[in-house]
């Protein structure tokens, strides 16, 4: 019995081992070993690269991750709520508003999000249509900033709060707003009472789903922040091309990794059973 | 029991009416203030629809609501002074059982003027005016939480309580609002048979202390006819007679209501019930009917002895009788006897 539960689960382990464990230790390494002159590694082994980690720069960029990937977590679940809760009330039309949701996914997110350079650049739909609307006669800055990149974030991942809200909200029992309203709560009423309350399940999954990948996104920072904003994702890239420092590349991914690590498990701690 | 006629709930000719089908049609019902008053009916009958229209979740297709002689069909659950004991009972999961019965006087706290009255009669202090909101809130909840019986359990949620404890937990949940009419909602299908009785003997007592009127829906007829005042029995989304317990199971008007309130024997064009007859091994004397019958099969229920019989035109009839009295083989023939009086007729 033992023997079989072993080799059906063989496969499994080959993978996370190959595939996840070893390249992980090997990251680990070369976070310690000393940076080449022309990329890769080279001995002596040394802290370096975490020393290095302190310097105001660098926490700066780590604040910044944590700014922009918050706001656009905040943004998603302001957007991503009241359409869940649409769709969950949409009777028949249910799934194909879900379906609308995941339309997006169909196309390539670089694509999407060139598609989005096009709308907002200086020369662009959006600039273009206001100048000769005569509302503007200087096009305004919408590309290269912390706004343009939330913008992305938030487009990007909205579907990812929406599904797990939607997921709580269609399972949130009907006669326990029908007892609030009972009660004498006002729609607005029953919605921070009762509606928003239990679908804290929902709320937590959508928002660990948006937060994480938006903390290490480079590709959005690096398309609509134009270099302007970097963020975290931005500096690993930069470290394993153009700065040649696997090193200190490797360290700062183990550190964003050690950082979403702890925040999951003090989510789960504190939450108890239903993460996920 | 006798009501001064003070009408708190009427309904004129209400109707909802479906796409597919309606589901209530035409009801009109008065309920007097302090009343026990049941909706009793098959599923599907329409009953819990009409609730829901006093409740505010449907609005009627046609027809008027009116509760302290204003119109309320047109109003918001919210805005209405009714409230309901769910089947399910709704808690707030969320929420301790404090909580729970707090979330209706909080959301009323900010009426003006104390539209809406929370107090408990029936219970001592009600009065409200110089005691600060929280206070006064605190006070009702301990109130109503000793009126049910669940002092000492505030800090539990729904899901650490019995099936009896949420019943109670959503009884006072709405008492302590002091609706002018309270709705429930088959409230005891959920509990188990042996519990199930002494609620109800609880949920009358407590209707009595409290002196609020009750529109209580159910399905089971011996639950209508111990709880209430008056009753209306409901088919195919009509009621088909309103009336004490007694009228409606000793004169019911229809042949629906006769066999929904209990077991019938139709001989001919006339019922009688299984208790209203005898069974004799000679035929009637003066003033009897009776019928010959050959006896089918015998059942011991301990208090009373069911006789299965088949008539002489091959109909079967149910007998009631005690089980001190004789015992009749299968196979035996028999009279039925049974006295005109106790004949049901139908128009």
């Amino acid at each position: 019995m033992n023997r079989l539960r072993a080799w059906f689960l063989a496969p499994t382990w080959a993978t996370i081992i190959t595939l996840f464990l070893a390249p992980l230790a090997i990251i680990l390494g070369y976070s310690l070993l000393t940076r080449g002159v022309y990329g890769g590694i080279t001995s002596p082994w040394t802290p370096e690269s975490y020393q290095r980690l302190v310097d105001p720069i660098y926490l700066a960029i780590l604040w910044r991750s944590f700014w922009v990937a918050g706001a656009s977590t905040a943004l998603c679940l302001l957007l991503g709520f009241p359409l869940a809760l649409f769709i969950s009330r949409a009777g028949r039309y249910k799934n194909f508003y879900l379906g609308l949701v995941m339309l997006p996914f169909w196309t390539s997110f670089l694509v999407r999000t060139y598609a989005w350079m096009f709308l907002l650049r200086d020369t662009g739909l959006l600039n273009t249509l206001l100048q000769k609307l005569g509302l503007i006669h200087t096009p305004l800055p919408l590309l290269y900033n912390d706004g343009a990149v939330i913008l992305g974030l938030v487009y990007g991942y909205l579907p990812f709060t929406v599904l797990p809200l939607y997921a709580t909200l269609e399972r949130l029992d009907r006669t326990l707003l029908e007892a609030a309203a009972d009660l004498g709560a006002k729609p607005w009423a029953t919605l921070a009472r009762v509606t928003i309350p239990l679908s804290a399940p929902g709320i937590r999954a959508g928002a660990i789903l948006v937060f994480i990948p938006c903390l290490g996104a480079y590709l959005t920072p690096d398309l609509l922040g134009g270099g302007k904003s970097v963020m975290i994702g931005n500096l690993i890239q930069n470290q394993f091309t153009t700065a040649r420092d696997w090193p200190f590349g490797s360290a700062v991914s183990l550190v964003l990794m050690a950082i979403v690590m702890v925040l999951l498990f003090t989510i789960a701690r504190g939450e108890g059973e239903d993460l996920l | 029991m006798q009501f001064k006629m003070e009408r708190v709930l009427e309904l004129r000719d209400v109707s909802k009416h479906y796409p597919s089908h309606h589901a209530v049609n035409g009801v009109s019902l008065n309920l007097a203030r302090g009343e026990f008053f049941s909706l009793l009916g098959p599923s599907g009958c329409g009953k819990t629809t009409t609730l829901r229209l006093v409740a505010g979740f449907e609005e009627p297709t046609h027809g008027e609501i009116r509760l302290n002689g204003a119109s309320i069909q047109h109003l918001k659950p919210y805005q209405r002074n009714v409230s309901t004991v769910f089947q399910n009972y709704a808690l707030f999961p969320h929420l301790t059982v404090r909580d729970n019965i707090e979330f209706g006087l909080r959301r009323r706290a900010g009426t003006p003027a104390h539209r809406y009255r929370v107090d408990v009669p029936g219970t001592k202090d009600s009065r409200a005016d110089d005691i600060g909101a929280g206070n006064h809130i605190d006070n009702r909840v301990r109130e109503v939480l000793d009126l049910v019986q669940l002092t000492g359990k505030e800090s539990r949620r729904p899901a650490q309580l019995s099936g009896g404890e949420r019943q109670r937990v959503a009884l006072a949940r709405s008492l302590v609002l002091e609706p002018d009419v309270l709705l429930l909602d088959e409230p005891l299908s959920a509990l188990d048979p042996n519990l199930r009785k002494q609620v109800r003997a609880e949920l009358k007592a407590i209707q009595r202390r409290v002196g609020i009127t009750f529109l209580f829906v159910t399905h089971d007829q011996e639950e209508a006819l111990s709880l209430s005042d008056r009753l209306g029995v409901m088919n195919k989304g009509r009621l088909e007679q309103i009336g004490t317990p007694e009228e409606i199971y000793l004169q019911p008007r229809t042949r629906f209501v006769a066999s929904f309130l209990g077991a019938v024997n139709w001989i001919g064009d006339v019922g009688v019930r299984p208790e209203a007859m005898r069974i004799a091994r000679e035929p009637s004397r003066n003033g009897h009917r009776s019928r010959p019958a050959t006896i089918v099969h015998s059942t011991f229920l301990g208090n009373c002895v069911h006789v299965d019989t088949r008539l002489s035109d091959g109909e079967p009839a149910l007998i009631e009788i005690s089980r001190l009295g004789e015992a009749f083989a299968p196979g035996e023939s028999v009279h039925l006897w049974w006295e005109p009086a106790d004949e049901l007729r139908f128009e």
